[in-house]
């Protein structure tokens, strides 16, 4: 990930203005955290239904930023320049074509091991993250790409002091997408069948068949929502970063699957609340320590929350079985 | 078998052809669908900032052949053989014969009818039409035959054929470097192939039969790597004095990243081994005062044979091994001795394991990786177990490492990332887990193979994933998946046991 998340301020120029450097940081992160979010929920989705990591996911929100990318271009070079129209059809576009992948993913690679030793699973999903990497590398090249700003400009306050806190227009832009995505995808799952089914194969996908729901096309549909969400994911990565490179996917999976166990894994808001802690974390990490080891601090809480609290903030304590 | 009898006469069931058509129709519509956007289009660097290219010939030309090759995949499960070779051969016959006919002249019109702009793709495409060919010839003589029983049969016969499989290939292994065709090439492969055997049957320690799941393994090999480039440049200590050392080093990190993850299983602890090892990694990179960060380390020492070594001169003015010995010196010997080196060091860890699952310890370990909380009833302390397997483990990576450093010479963290963990890993589970043998074979068809393939450079990782994920789906298990027991109630039930 590339390191200018301390943006609008490094720590050398902070002396005296504590109060809206935190600030700052507090908007990075929080950016930041709703990215890692929304890659957080499809882990968590997967999980929760058949009981694996989909390693290949955070290889989705990588594809989402390239079909982002692709579409930003196209509508470029069609003259399409009203940015809201602009950003409108290519937030479809990235859904609909990154959906397929998701889709795709689950029918060839878990679907036939649904009933194999996890480890298999997971050695699928390893591949798979390998191959799709690859792929995109081959057809796109291996150059970062970089994409000049979208939405540029923003709101200042505390002008009255030399550092100027921004809330740019790209920020506000990610955030309502967000809590819009959120309020949407909330009212999927309680509300809508899909949603119910989603609810019935996550407790016990046998009951789940036997009541007569679709158990196929249940868990092929999470895998559909959550590389949707995976793409906007990607689409907000690549006007927030302004580059992307095939290899982004790894570093944004593991965290968002960090995240995932932070909220608690199976629990979609811990998923979002795990997702905003990580994004404050790495931007305060950054911020007041050391920008080269912020993925080091990922993976540390990582490591302390299995030890002290497996089940995360918001998870349901795992029984164990004999 | 029932089938086997009722096909004797074949009564085929009539074909519904409305529904093939849209069974393929649907798959052709989700290729293009994918391809569509990543392959319709191209991002291009051109001067001033990005430019976009439009591929849609290949994308018709996938979307074309996915219809046609699910619809043969189709006729083939239905057992309609003839159709299936007739189609396989002929797609095979005609990109083939564009592909050789447009030899050398890219841009002409010959070039225009292949199906895709790479060689590589167009000859895959023929050869896998070929091989949906052979596999309908193949069922169509035999009267279809259940694949995956055949494979379990195949699993079965390959490990009661080790007894006398190993001490061949092992008998190979030794006499390799003197065939007539053991050039350096081969013999650089060869190096490569049994360092990755040796990290396999290293590994195999931890997930094969201590059944925890490592993701993180490159980590101990880094750590002997670092072990032996930093004593032997700081301290001048040799190959041999360091090796212990490096050894000891990556079992303590081993204990180190085993006790906080001791409560952790299946998924869970691959996620935090595959943390620590990146870890370990950004570590390197950026403790640039002890590590020399991404610079990486140069000028490691070479190893030498009981001080001898193996250069045209010794600098100190001592003997080296080609004068010891009176031969004429060959910049081949330094090759063949490493190769002997790692041959012994991966031995010595087989050997290690095959002794060890006898000892209480290593049964311990097995009933570990079967039931946890059965172990803990009987009085097996987990934590323990678990600590041993960890740092047994990770000492075997720990001398592959020291051994890596000392044949590159030069190492740095790019050196160990976690594509290397997971190439491990996969050579463990891609062999069967726990399966000695099937660790040789995986390690041969994963690495071996594709180095022969340079050429293919870029498509190599591709295929590399492909390949992980075929053969879990078509053996989820591993291609050699067959647990020995490793205690017998009589001497009677020789017969191995078939896992189920």
């Amino acid at each position: 990930m590339p390191a200018n998340v301390t943006r609008g301020g490094s720590p050398v120029n902070c002396k005296g203005f504590v109060m809206e450097y935190f600030l700052q940081q507090l908007i990075n992160g929080l950016t930041l955290g709703m990215i890692y979010g929304l890659i957080a929920i499809g882990y968590t989705m997967v999980y929760g239904i058949i009981g694996m990591i989909n390693f290949a996911h955070g290889e989705i929100f990588m594809i989402g930023a390239f079909v982002s990318l692709i579409t930003f271009l196209l509508l470029g070079a069609l003259g399409i320049t009203w940015i809201p129209l602009a950003v409108l059809v290519v937030l479809i576009a990235t859904m609909l074509f990154t959906s397929v992948y998701g889709w795709t993913l689950e029918r060839v690679a878990y679907r036939p091991l649904r009933d194999s030793p996890r480890l298999a699973a997971l050695i699928t999903a390893i591949g798979m993250s390998i191959f799709l990497q690859n792929y995109v590398q081959l057809l796109q090249g291996a150059r970062i790409k970089p994409l000049p700003p979208v939405i540029s400009g923003g709101f200042r306050f505390m002008k009255e002091s030399d550092f100027v806190v921004t809330l740019s227009y790209l920020q506000v832009f990610i955030i309502l997408l967000t809590i819009t995505l959120m309020l949407v995808f909330t009212y999927v799952i309680n509300r809508t069948s899909f949603g119910r089914a989603q609810r019935a194969c996550q407790q016990d996908l046998g009951m789940a068949a036997l009541i007569g729901i679709n158990v196929d096309r249940t868990i092929s549909l999470t895998f559909v929502t959550g590389a949707s969400l995976a793409s906007v994911a990607g689409l907000m990565f690549l006007m927030n970063y302004g580059v992307i490179d095939f290899y982004i996917g790894f570093l944004a999976g593991i965290k968002a699957f960090t995240a995932a166990v932070l909220g608690g894994i199976g629990s979609l808001p811990g998923a979002m609340l795990g997702g905003l802690l990580i994004g404050l974390i790495e931007a305060f990490w950054s911020a007041y320590f050391t920008v080269e080891y912020k993925d080091v601090a990922a993976f540390a809480i990582l490591v302390l929350v299995l030890i002290f609290r497996p089940t995360g903030l918001l998870g349901k304590p795992d029984i164990e079985k004999v | 078998m029932t089938e086997r009898s009722a096909t004797t006469s074949p009564v085929l069931p009539p074909l519904d052809a409305v529904g093939i058509v849209r069974e393929a129709g649907l798959t052709a519509f989700v290729v293009f669908a994918l391809t569509f956007s990543l392959v319709g289009f191209k991002v291009e660097d051109v001067p001033g900032g990005l430019d976009i290219v439009t591929r849609f010939d290949q994308v018709l030309a996938a979307t074309v052949l996915a219809f046609t090759g699910r619809v043969v995949l189709i006729l083939l499960h239905k057992r309609r053989h003839l159709p299936v070779i007739l189609v396989g051969l002929a797609i095979a016959a005609v990109i083939l014969g564009l592909v050789v006919a447009a030899r050398g002249a890219p841009e002409s019109a010959t070039a225009a009818w292949l199906p895709f702009e790479s060689v590589v793709v167009n000859v895959l495409v023929a050869v896998a039409a070929l091989v949906l060919a052979g596999r309908a010839a193949w069922s169509a003589w035999r009267r279809d035959v259940g694949v995956s029983d055949e494979a379990v049969e195949l699993a079965a016969r390959v490990h009661k054929a080790a007894i006398f499989l190993g001490p061949l290939m092992l008998g190979f292994a030794v006499v390799l470097p003197f065939l007539p065709f053991a050039d350096r090439r081969l013999l650089d492969i060869a190096i490569l192939v049994v360092t990755y055997v040796m990290l396999g049957w290293g590994l195999n320690i931890v997930v094969g039969l201590a059944g925890l799941l490592d993701l993180g393994y490159v980590a101990f090999y880094a750590v002997g790597a670092y072990s032996y480039a930093l004593l032997a440049i700081n301290f001048d200590l040799g190959f041999w004095v360091c090796l212990p050392f490096a050894g000891i080093m990556a079992a303590f990190a081993g204990i180190l990243l085993g006790f906080p993850v001791l409560r952790l299983r299946g998924d869970y602890l691959a996620i935090v081994t595959l943390g620590f090892g990146e870890m370990i990694r950004v570590i390197l990179l950026n403790w640039y005062e002890f590590t020399k960060g991404p610079d990486g380390i140069s000028g490691i020492p070479r190893p030498t044979l009981f001080g001898l070594p193996f250069t045209r001169t010794d600098p100190d003015g001592g003997e080296t091994f080609h004068s010891f010995f009176g031969l004429t010196y060959s910049p081949l010997d330094r090759i063949i001795f490493l190769y002997y080196l790692i041959l012994i060091l991966a031995l010595v860890t087989n050997f290690f394991t095959m002794r060890i699952r006898r000892l209480p310890i290593g049964r311990a370990w097995e009933a570990l990786r079967e039931d946890e909380v059965a172990c803990r009833s009987i009085g097996i302390n987990p934590r323990n177990t678990k600590l041993t397997a960890f740092s047994i483990g990770a000492m075997f990576g720990g001398f592959g490492g020291s051994f890596f450093a000392t044949r590159q010479g030069f190492i740095s963290p790019e050196s160990f990332t976690f594509i290397e963990s997971a190439i491990i890993l996969a050579i463990v589970v891609l062999g069967g887990m726990g399966s000695q043998i099937g660790v040789v074979f995986a390690a041969i068809l994963l690495i071996g193979l594709p180095e022969f393939f340079r050429e293919l450079q870029q498509y190599r990782m591709l295929a590399f994933g492909a390949a992980m994920v075929a053969i879990m789906v078509w053996r989820p298990r591993g291609l050699l998946a067959f647990r020995d027991p490793t205690i017998r109630l009589s001497d009677h039930d020789t017969a191995p046991e078939k896992q189920t």
